[in-house]
């Protein structure tokens, strides 16, 4: 057990595969002699070599496009794109070709990349630096999409993320790269796309991940002050979405808040609260409620602290929930 | 400040280039703190120690007079970028995007532009906005994060500044065929216009950069893609870009490209007019490389100190691009020291400026956003900015009433 903060269990995690498999290679804007803007790669050049951890040209389709290649060849390339604004230069390589090369070989073509992606807001940034893309992604059949929420599950998910053959599109939660957290070296997290309740509640669940984890359970902490059992889901893995955990906690307490950063229309909560009405509807004691961002580009930052769902939002979600 | 002689004929127009048999890439490839290759032919009107230098094909042809006023330019620009980097320090600014070592680059290419000629820049290019006579405020409201750009473009002619790299020499492509759809081309009346696109050399490996120069081309459009080689995207050496000089890229995409001392002002100033009078006479693209210096950080979240030597740093603090005209002004009685002087005090009032308005920009509304998003009525959207104007009110704060 060591105590570290995200980023060093993102760092420790890259390592660790970088030692485990010789086919493992980092590729991305800056990750060389500067260990990426975040310093998530910090160390990484020095240590293995600029044939496996590459500073790339700037420019994301290449970037991507050239890791399909390479993964092709039999290696395992971890991209790193720099913000969740940048990535949509490559998004056509992405969603065209990345996610599409296995079924379209019939199963012949594995594409086994991680594509990492600090994402979300919180942290003072100019544009295009806190957008919240999961929704394009978990859309695209043949990607996997997952989030993690504490060092522990950031250095396993990594991990596991690299080991798997499928193409993983892996969104660290920017605003938590220095929260600390234990990490047990040894025992291994949950599996991959296995959702995580962290705090049992009877009355109402609250589903969320990433960068609102946290938000969520302190709010969930604050009902309890007022007598308010309050659960909470880290979903972890946003495709495949974990439904097992999410009905059972649904049909457990009646009501279900959905929370993230991302916009309303068309977000991760549409997907959830349509799944857990079609299959829990006779156990509900209240429609499924979202608490998100709004449905506008992401705030200048003076006022991101409007936009992006607080404590108070995710309370007055949960009294809503209650009152039906 | 003309190129001498007349027109510029196609094959004076690439007047550096050596051509597409040059061996060309003499690149080390991605290493480090890659040593800047400047034996590259540039042109030059004024070296470094402050002498004018004759060029074959390029001169400056402004009296000292319009010096001095470059040199008040740059000044002043460098105290924009040294005011701007402070307030960050202060916490008044989130960010900001230092161009210090790049004043002539700037200056020098900005007071290139005729009255119709439209700037698309990138987020560092404070010192064309203070050359096109924009209040320097204007451009705070992005780094404080009360806006997200906030200015009128076609008011300025000054387009919103650009993070996403290399997206804006699109826009830049688009809007020159829309200039020339106009017939603003080749009338030699005082009506033509032209685009200019600036752009860093860490740029020139996007898909949209080369995209840009395949539209122009092929459009022939009256655009100047103006890139600021400053050697470093963040933490990477122009040689991780490029194994071959980027001026000569033009000669690929069909169009002329041409290396300038980006720290010579009178050598920039010459090269981009020239170019932009190409544009307007219907000739079509341009590259111009100006081959200069980031002396500060990236931005001011950076630490160069973690890639980039220190005799880099020397090596181009003897290459000031305020220096030589300084030594050179001075040196034929243009200006002293009083004039110097005058110029630190009306430097001084500027930054003054600069720190008043600066804590005066307003804060933003979050309902603003809602009203903004969309220009015509959206209707779920208008339902959402109302559930948010009544939750803001459930708090019983006056001051955070809400327009629609
Ligand atoms: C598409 C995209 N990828 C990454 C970034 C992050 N980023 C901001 S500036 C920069 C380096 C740009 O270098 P260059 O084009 O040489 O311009 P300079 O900043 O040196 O003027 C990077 C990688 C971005 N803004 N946009």
């Amino acid at each position: 057990m060591s105590r570290m903060t995200m980023a060093k269990a993102l760092n420790a995690g890259l390592r660790k595969a970088l030692e485990a498999d010789p086919k493992v290679v980092l590729t991305g804007e800056d990750i060389g002699r500067l260990g990426g803007v975040f310093r998530i790669t910090e160390g990484l050049q020095k240590d293995f070599g600029t044939d496996r951890v590459i500073d790339s040209p700037l420019a994301e389709s290449g970037i991507v496009g050239t890791a399909v290649g390479m993964a092709m060849r039999g290696y395992r390339p971890v991209v790193e794109i720099q913000f969740d604004g940048f990535v949509f230069p490559a998004y056509d390589q992405i969603v065209t070709q990345v996610a599409k090369f296995h079924h379209r070989s019939g199963g012949r073509v594995k594409l086994p990349m991680v594509i990492r992606i600090p994402f979300g807001g919180g942290i003072g940034a100019v544009e295009h630096h806190s957008e919240s893309p999961e929704a394009y992604f978990a859309h695209t059949p043949g990607l996997k999409v997952v989030a993690c929420s504490h060092p522990n599950d950031a250095y396993w998910m990594l991990q596991q993320s690299i080991a798997s053959d499928d193409p993983i599109i892996f969104l660290e939660p920017k605003r938590r790269y220095h929260e600390k957290g234990e990490v047990d070296e040894t025992a291994a997290s949950l599996p991959l796309h296995r959702a995580n309740l962290l705090r049992e509640g009877d009355q109402v669940t609250l589903l969320t991940y990433g960068p609102m984890v946290r938000t969520c359970l302190d709010a969930a902490a604050a009902a309890q002050e007022e007598g308010i059992g309050v659960g909470v889901v880290d979903l972890r893995t946003l495709s495949p979405l974990d439904l097992e955990t999410v009905y059972s906690q649904a049909r457990r307490t009646g009501r279900v808040v959905v929370v993230h950063e991302a916009q309303l229309t068309l977000g991760m909560g549409a997907e959830l609260a349509a799944r857990i009405q079609a299959e829990c509807f006779y156990e509900l004691e209240s429609p499924v409620l979202r608490v998100t961002g709004y449905d506008t580009p992401y705030p200048p930052s003076r006022v991101e602290s409007e936009y992006l769902p607080d404590l108070d939002r995710v309370l007055d979600a949960v009294d809503r929930s209650l009152a039906y | 400040m003309t190129q001498r002689g007349d027109a510029a004929e196609p094959d004076r127009a690439r007047p550096e280039s050596p051509g597409p048999e040059s061996p060309g890439a003499t690149s080390p490839g991605g290493s480090f703190g890659a040593v800047p290759r400047e034996t590259e032919p540039m042109v030059q009107l004024l070296a470094p120690s402050g002498e004018r230098v004759e060029h074959a094909h390029f001169r400056f042809d402004g009296d000292d007079r319009t010096i001095a006023g470059l040199l008040r330019d740059m000044v002043l620009a460098r105290r924009i970028d040294t005011e701007a980097t402070a307030l960050q320090r202060q916490g008044e600014l989130g960010l900001w995007s230092p161009l210090l070592g790049q004043e002539a680059a700037q200056v020098g290419s900005g007071r290139a532009f005729g009255p119709n000629d439209v700037a698309f820049p990138t987020y560092r290019e404070h010192g064309v906005a203070w050359a096109m006579g924009i209040d320097p405020l204007t451009l705070l409201g992005l780094f404080r994060g009360v806006s997200l750009g906030g200015w009128d473009p076609a008011e300025l002619r000054f387009n919103l500044y650009t993070v996403v790299i290399g997206s804006q020499t699109l826009h830049a492509t688009g809007y020159a065929m829309g200039i020339q759809r106009d017939g603003r081309v080749g009338n030699d009346d005082g009506t033509d216009a032209a685009t200019i696109a600036y752009f860093g050399d860490g740029a020139s490996s996007q898909g949209d950069v080369n995209e840009a120069f395949v539209f122009a081309a092929s459009a022939n459009a009256p655009v100047v893609f103006f890139c600021q080689n400053n050697q470093w995207a963040i933490s990477e050496p122009t040689s991780l870009q490029t194994r071959v000089p980027l001026y000569q890229r033009a000669h690929g995409f069909g169009f002329p490209g041409v290396r300038v001392d980006g720290n010579d002002v009178l050598a920039v100033h010459a090269v981009t007019e020239w170019a932009l009078r190409r544009a307007h006479a219907g000739e079509g693209p341009t590259l111009v490389e100006a081959y200069t210096y980031r002396m500060g950080a990236h931005t001011t979240s950076d630490d160069p100190s973690k890639y980039r030597e220190d005799d880099e740093l020397e090596h181009w603090r003897s290459r000031d691009p305020i220096d030589r005209v300084k030594t050179y002004l001075l040196g034929n009685q243009t200006i002293d020291q009083q004039w110097l002087d005058d110029l630190a005090a009306e430097s001084d009032r500027l930054a003054e400026h600069l720190r008043r308005g600066c804590r005066e920009l307003a804060d933003p509304s979050l309902a603003d956003s809602f009203t903004t998003t969309y220009a015509e009525e959206h209707a779920p959207l208008a339902a959402q900015a109302a559930e948010y104007a009544e939750y803001v009110a459930s708090f019983g704060d006056p001051d955070a009433e809400v327009t629609r």
